[in-house]
Order: C-alpha cells, then sequence, then structure tokens
C-alpha cells in the first residue's frame, strides 16, 4: 500500500466508490436472494391469522408451517368485492389492504375468505374480512372472522405496527381477542350494530352482544380498533345482507 | 555451526508468534465480561439494553445479532486497515456496520419473521450502537484480523450476558413467565414497571452499582 498515498484526494475518492459499488451490490443480492423467503413468511402469516380468527388459536397453534399452508388452500376461497356487495373480477393475491385503505371507501377492493367445513367446500363455517385502521401512534389491523349465520363473531385477530407494549399492543394477546367471540354484529332489532370496546376494564358484558371488556391505559387503541371495525363491517354490509340465508 | 544457529533463530523466530489463544488474546475475550464490560463499565450500548429487554427471546436475539455485526465488522475493518483513508475511515466503519446491519435485518425477515416484526427497528439501530462503532475505532484500526475476532467475541458476550440479566429479571417480574412460558403462579400480577423502559433502567443502575462495587472500579 506504500505505492499510494492515502491521504490524496483521488486515492481517497477512488476507495469510497469503490467501497459504495461492492457494499452496494452486496447488499443488493442478498435482498434478491431473500426476497421469495420474506414474500412466504408474509403470506403464512396471512394465512394463520385467517385460520385463526376462524378456527380459534387453540386449533392452529400446534400446526406446523405446511399445515397450514394445507388447510388453507383446500378449505379456503378468497373472493374480492366492492362496498356494494357486488364479486370483482380481481385476484384476490394482488389486493394489498393497507393500498386500498388509502382508497376512497366506494373504490377499494374488498377480500373476502369464506372458510369451508371441508376440502369438498359445501358449507361455509366462517367468513373472514379484513380489516385496517389507526391506533394510538400506527396503524392496526386485523381479521373478523363471522360465523355462517353473518351475526355472531366466531373470532378476531388484530396486529399493530407501533402500539405501546403492555398497553396497546395487548390488541395482539389471545386473550383480549377472545373477548370478541360471541358478540353480534346486529342488535335485537336486526340492525347492523358492530362489537365496541367498552371503557375501563374488568367488567363483564356477557350479557350484551355488542360491548367487550375495554383495555385500562390503552383507550385510543381501544377506540381504534373500535372504529376500525365499525367502518370496515359497515362497508362490507352489502355482502353480509346479500349472503345471509 | 552457522548453519546450527541459524536454525536455532528460525525455531526462536516461529516460538515468537503467538499461540491463537494466548494469555494475552484469553483476556481480549474475558476482560469485557467483567472489568472492562461495555455496559457496567464503558456505559456504552445502553439504549438497547433498556428497549430490547422486555422478554428474554427477542433479547437474545438482539445478542446474537449484535454478536454477528460487531465480530464481521471488527475482522472486515481490521482485514481493511492499512488501506482505509484515515480521512474518512468513520465513513467506511459505518458503511460496513450499515451493510452488515441490512443483512442481518434481511436474514431475520426471511427466517424469523415473528422476532424480526418485533425487533425490527431495534435491529436497524444496531447501527447506532456505540459497542460497535467504539470497539471499531478503538481496537480493530490498529489491531489484526484474528485479535480483533476475539475482541468481538468478548464484547459482544459482555454485552449479551448484561440484557440477558435484565431481560430475565424483567420477564420473570414483570409478567411471570420466562422464554413465553408461565413460570410464576396465575395468582402473581406482573409488575407494570417492569415491562416499560424505567424498570430496566433501575435493573441496569442496580446491576451496574454491584458489578462496579465488586470490583473496586471508580469513575476517574
Amino acid at each position: 500500500m506504500s505505492k499510494f498515498n492515502k491521504n490524496s484526494n483521488n486515492y481517497i475518492i477512488t476507495y469510497a466508490v469503490i467501497m459504495t459499488l461492492v457494499f452496494g451490490s452486496v447488499l443488493a443480492v442478498v435482498a434478491m436472494v431473500l426476497k421469495p423467503k420474506q414474500d412466504m413468511e408474509v403470506l403464512l402469516e396471512k394465512q394463520n391469522f385467517i385460520l385463526k380468527a376462524a378456527l380459534g388459536e387453540e386449533t392452529i397453534k400446534s400446526m406446523s408451517d405446511e399445515e397450514v399452508t394445507r388447510l388453507y388452500t383446500e378449505t379456503v376461497v378468497a373472493d374480492v368485492v366492492k362496498s356494494s356487495g357486488d364479486l370483482v373480477e380481481t385476484e384476490e393475491a394482488s389486493v394489498n389492504v393497507f393500498k386500498e385503505y388509502k382508497k376512497p371507501k366506494d373504490i377499494r377492493n374488498l377480500p373476502v375468505y369464506k372458510i369451508y367445513e371441508t376440502k369438498e367446500k359445501k358449507d361455509v363455517v366462517s367468513y373472514v374480512f379484513p380489516v385496517y385502521g389507526k391506533g394510538l401512534w400506527d396503524f392496526i389491523w386485523g381479521y373478523v372472522a363471522i360465523k355462517s349465520d353473518l351475526e355472531t363473531v366466531s373470532g378476531v385477530v388484530f396486529d399493530h405496527k407501533g402500539e405501546t407494549p403492555g398497553l396497546g399492543a395487548r390488541i395482539t394477546d389471545a386473550e383480549v381477542q377472545s373477548r370478541f367471540i360471541g358478540k353480534k354484529i346486529v342488535n335485537a332489532d336486526g340492525a347492523m350494530s358492530v362489537p365496541y370496546f367498552e371503557k375501563g376494564e374488568g367488567n363483564d358484558y356477557s350479557n350484551n352482544p355488542q360491548q367487550v371488556d375495554g383495555l385500562s391505559g390503552a383507550t385510543i387503541t381501544a377506540n381504534g380498533v373500535s372504529s376500525m371495525l365499525e367502518s370496515y363491517l359497515l362497508l362490507y354490509k352489502p355482502f353480509i345482507l346479500s349472503n345471509k340465508k | 555451526m552457522s548453519t546450527e544457529t541459524l536454525e536455532k533463530e528460525v525455531n526462536e523466530v516461529k516460538k515468537t508468534s503467538e499461540p491463537l489463544l494466548s494469555k494475552k488474546r484469553r483476556t481480549l475475550l474475558t476482560n469485557p465480561l467483567d472489568e472492562d464490560n461495555p455496559i457496567t463499565i464503558q456505559v456504552l450500548g445502553i439504549c438497547s439494553a433498556l428497549a430490547v429487554t422486555v422478554a428474554l427471546k427477542p433479547t437474545m436475539v438482539m445478542a446474537i445479532a449484535v454478536t454477528a455485526v460487531l465480530v464481521l465488522a471488527n475482522v472486515v475493518i481490521s482485514a481493511l486497515r492499512n488501506t482505509i483513508p484515515n480521512r474518512i475511515r468513520i465513513i467506511v466503519q459505518l458503511v460496513v456496520v450499515a451493510s452488515l446491519v441490512a443483512i442481518v435485518d434481511q436474514v431475520l425477515k426471511a427466517y424469523s419473521y415473528d422476532v424480526w416484526k418485533e425487533l425490527s427497528v431495534f435491529i436497524g439501530l444496531i447501527i447506532t450502537n456505540c459497542i460497535v462503532m467504539g470497539r471499531l475505532e478503538a481496537f480493530a484500526l490498529g489491531n489484526k484480523p484474528w485479535d480483533a475476532m476475539l475482541d468481538g467475541l468478548g464484547n459482544s458476550f459482555g454485552y449479551a450476558w448484561i440484557i440477558l440479566a435484565i431481560a430475565f429479571f424483567r420477564e420473570l417480574t414483570g409478567s411471570g413467565k420466562l422464554f413465553g412460558i408461565k413460570v410464576l403462579p396465575d395468582e402473581y400480577i406482573g409488575n407494570g414497571v417492569m415491562m416499560s423502559p424505567a424498570g430496566a433502567c433501575i435493573l441496569l443502575g442496580v446491576l451496574i452499582w454491584i458489578i462496579r462495587s465488586r470490583n473496586g472500579y471508580v469513575e476517574d
């Protein structure tokens, strides 16, 4: 290295350029090689969430990744609808719920996942609707599974980007999500009425079909969940009404 | 006779090349664990020690990620040390560290998606972890790759055992669990302070106090 003057501008600039090229190409190669695997992980998580919402945490927890994917491909059919309730000829895989969330409500593509009991795809066990909204710090999203009567919630799954750990982030806890099980999306008169988090925590709302025990210390996140559920289930209302038996 | 002395000399020269794990080199590994610990003595890398230690599992991943980044960065910088222009050495160090961190981030996203979701913010912050830059600047720039690797291992283990110790107490007292498995009876109500970084700060302070009073270390 004694040939070069390490303090000359030429040396420094050449060094910087070569270094940038080398590290830049290494990063690009790594990102490209890992991309398919990463996409698979994202897809697997979606399948996990949908099945978890529909069939319950316990059923899915003990399953391996391959089993989840097999169960999903065998029993789930995905459709895309508009807020008018009409089916759209769009591949579900091409719909990104986050991108749709930023569009005006009436032109959004809304995926619907129908979970069948067996792979013959005869009887629908439940319908799963993706939901998206805002929590306290950042976006929150999830899946709501409604039983085949299209009235009773059979399960929900929530996830978030940056809610406070131990407070708002508790929406990912199975116990918190289980509070929605059995709630109704219609009230006694048969009109649409979406379950929501009540203020305060530790109260028993088992007699009320809409009130859900809230999250103490995370009121804004809880309100975010409630309004996310309401706005999305209202978007799906025409679909729900037209599929009700 | 002359050949004899020559051979002797050659032998002697060979002998002076250090064994791979000489006493001096072993101290590179062991010193940072205790009397020259990056967290408790040098007080570096505190932010991540407070942020990631809510539970043992993410802490473990963070420790492994820091170990990978620190060791590799140390080796790379040490191998390049004679070519690096002095005027841009910090930039070169940053590029190396940032690239390694980006790679770790991508690998985690592909092979440990759950953990990645939880940690990706903090993984990005390894770039600014003072321990990494500190070791590059203080050690890797002036030593051979093998020594730099040992130094990197030693310092990341020193970092790892401290954050694991904090995570152990935080997870145990904060949620009654260890590695996500409930170990304390259901009647135990989690201590909310321990779930927040404030709890980590208190624990870390106590830990620093214990270690320093045991070593008799006094701040200059």
